[in-house]
């Protein structure tokens, strides 16, 4: 962690926590403007075996289904280098990153 | 006493199951990894304790386990499968150009002489091998690029590359088989290849006798016959004794010759396995039984092993990374099913019995002898 900007929250779903060996949300200070490659470029550097499972390796595009919520918005299709919103950048909210629902 | 270790992938975690000579306690460990789909685990010749593991899911994609201490615990290592250099097209199913698009791993070979080389089969078809213990991967670029690849085009399962055999006689001869493109052979480490079907016969493609586009489903070689591999083809199981120069078919009296996986006895270079399927509409055995076909004799003549195998109501699928044989002075064959049973045979196939019943299916099945 560098920065002294707040903590931003991630919540990973599950396989992936289990794969970060990590409980519950994940915090992380980015640097900079708040947006969602800054997030996931923190995120992946804090953990790398989590690059290429939530996007392509070297920021590469979002993997199909996997979706990013903040704020009760979806977020997946909205350009990585828009900043998030406020409450997220406070950490008042956390960044949902979660696996497409599927099945029947 | 000598020991097996079986590593069995499922379609939801992976599986070690241990075993003393006698191979009639087990112990079961799993699910590692649970969840996720397990295309293959391999175990290193030079290193034992030194496992690999293909794990990815379909959302979250490749990752790739390693264990050194036999799968009691496991480290993620590298996961970046990157064609090298221009990526080109292959055919889709409509016959149009698509573009190479890495999907997963569907088998892992590590190298009999050096724990840190490992190679690696990919879907879409491609050849990776890592010299660090699977800390970074680089493509053999010279199999995707063969001029034949344009006109590759995927099965049904999938433009995978499944078997990666290294000749333990000529070094840097390799055998490669890709579904649907055919079996490939390079003479100089995976520098270069080409394809080696001269024999194969498909009928359904537009030419039957053509130099690709056959759906090879396994190959399997005896390591002191190395001129000999055996061949499940979609239909025909098929024999080489030149390395591939040429094919000749030796299905016989099986009930039929579809199938996936294909075994060689460990002692015995004529011994050969296989398990019939009914068709590829149907992929069940036979009149609902699970047997398992065994000749003595290269193939032709092949006899029906069924004592411990469900003989009626069985209706499972074995594929074709799911059968292998430890190296036991009394060999030892094992499969795994779609139903999620492993079985086992202490005795070169003359009797079965499960060591687990209830497991995911099944997608591969791989033994380790230990000392």
């Amino acid at each position: 962690m560098t920065g002294g900007g707040p903590m931003i929250r991630v919540v990973l779903p599950a396989h992936l926590r289990t794969l970060a060996r990590v409980d519950g949300e994940v915090e992380l200070r980015v640097d900079g403007e708040v947006t969602q490659r800054a997030v996931l470029d923190t995120l992946e550097a804090r953990y790398p075996v989590l690059r290429g499972t939530i996007r392509g390796h070297d920021g590469g595009p979002r993997r199909a289904f996997v979706r990013f919520f903040a704020c009760e918005q979806d977020l997946s299709h909205e350009s990585p280098d828009a900043p998030l919103p406020a409450a997220v950048a406070t950490g008042a909210e956390p960044y949902l990153i979660v696996g497409a629902m599927a099945g029947g | 006493m000598s020991r097996v270790r079986v590593l069995v992938g499922t379609r939801k975690g992976a599986f070690v199951l241990q075993a003393d000579g006698k191979r009639d306690r087990w112990d079961v460990t799993g699910p590692f990894f649970p969840g996720w789909e397990i295309y293959h685990v391999a175990g290193s010749a030079a290193e034992p304790d030194r496992l690999f593991a293909s794990q990815s899911s379909g959302w979250f994609g490749q990752v790739v386990q390693r264990s050194d201490d036999g799968g009691a615990t496991w480290e993620a290592v590298g996961n970046e499968f990157k064609y090298e250099g221009a990526t080109g097209t292959h055919q889709w199913y409509d016959g149009t150009p698509h573009p190479w698009e890495f999907a997963r791993v569907w088998h892992l070979e590590p190298a009999p002489d050096d724990p840190d080389t490992v190679y690696a089969g990919v879907e879409d078809a491609g050849l990776f091998k890592s010299t660090d213990g699977g800390q970074h991967w680089a493509e053999l670029p010279g199999l995707r690029t063969h001029r034949s690849g344009p006109s590759w085009q995927p099965g049904a399962g999938g433009m995978c590359l499944h078997t990666i055999i290294l000749d333990p006689a000529h070094p840097g001869r390799m055998f490669a088989a890709i579904s649907a493109a055919g079996a490939f052979r390079s003479d100089d480490a995976g520098q270069t290849w080409q394809p080696v079907n001269r024999g194969l016969r498909s009928e359904g493609i537009p030419d039957e006798d053509a130099e690709v586009g056959h759906c090879v489903h396994r190959l399997a070689m005896h390591p002191s016959r190395p001129e000999v591999l055996y061949m499940q083809k979609h239909w025909d199981v098929m024999r080489t004794d030149d390395a591939g120069g040429s094919w000749h078919e030796i299905s016989g009296n099986l009930p039929t010759d579809f199938g996936f996986p294909i075994g060689v006895h460990s002692h015995e270079p004529d011994t050969v396995y296989v398990v019939p399927i009914t068709s590829d509409s149907h992929h069940f055995p036979p009149e609902g039984k699970l047997r398992v076909y065994r000749s003595r004799t290269g193939g032709d003549d092949w006899e029906a092993l069924t004592r411990g195998l469900p003989q009626e109501h069985c209706y499972v699928n074995v594929l074709r990374d799911a059968m292998a044989v430890d190296s036991l002075e009394d060999c030892g064959i094992y499969f795994g099913t779609t139903g999620g049973q492993v079985y086992a045979s202490a005795d070169a196939g003359d009797s079965w019995a499960p060591i687990v019943r209830d497991l995911p299916a099944v997608l591969s099945v791989e033994v380790q002898t230990l000392s």
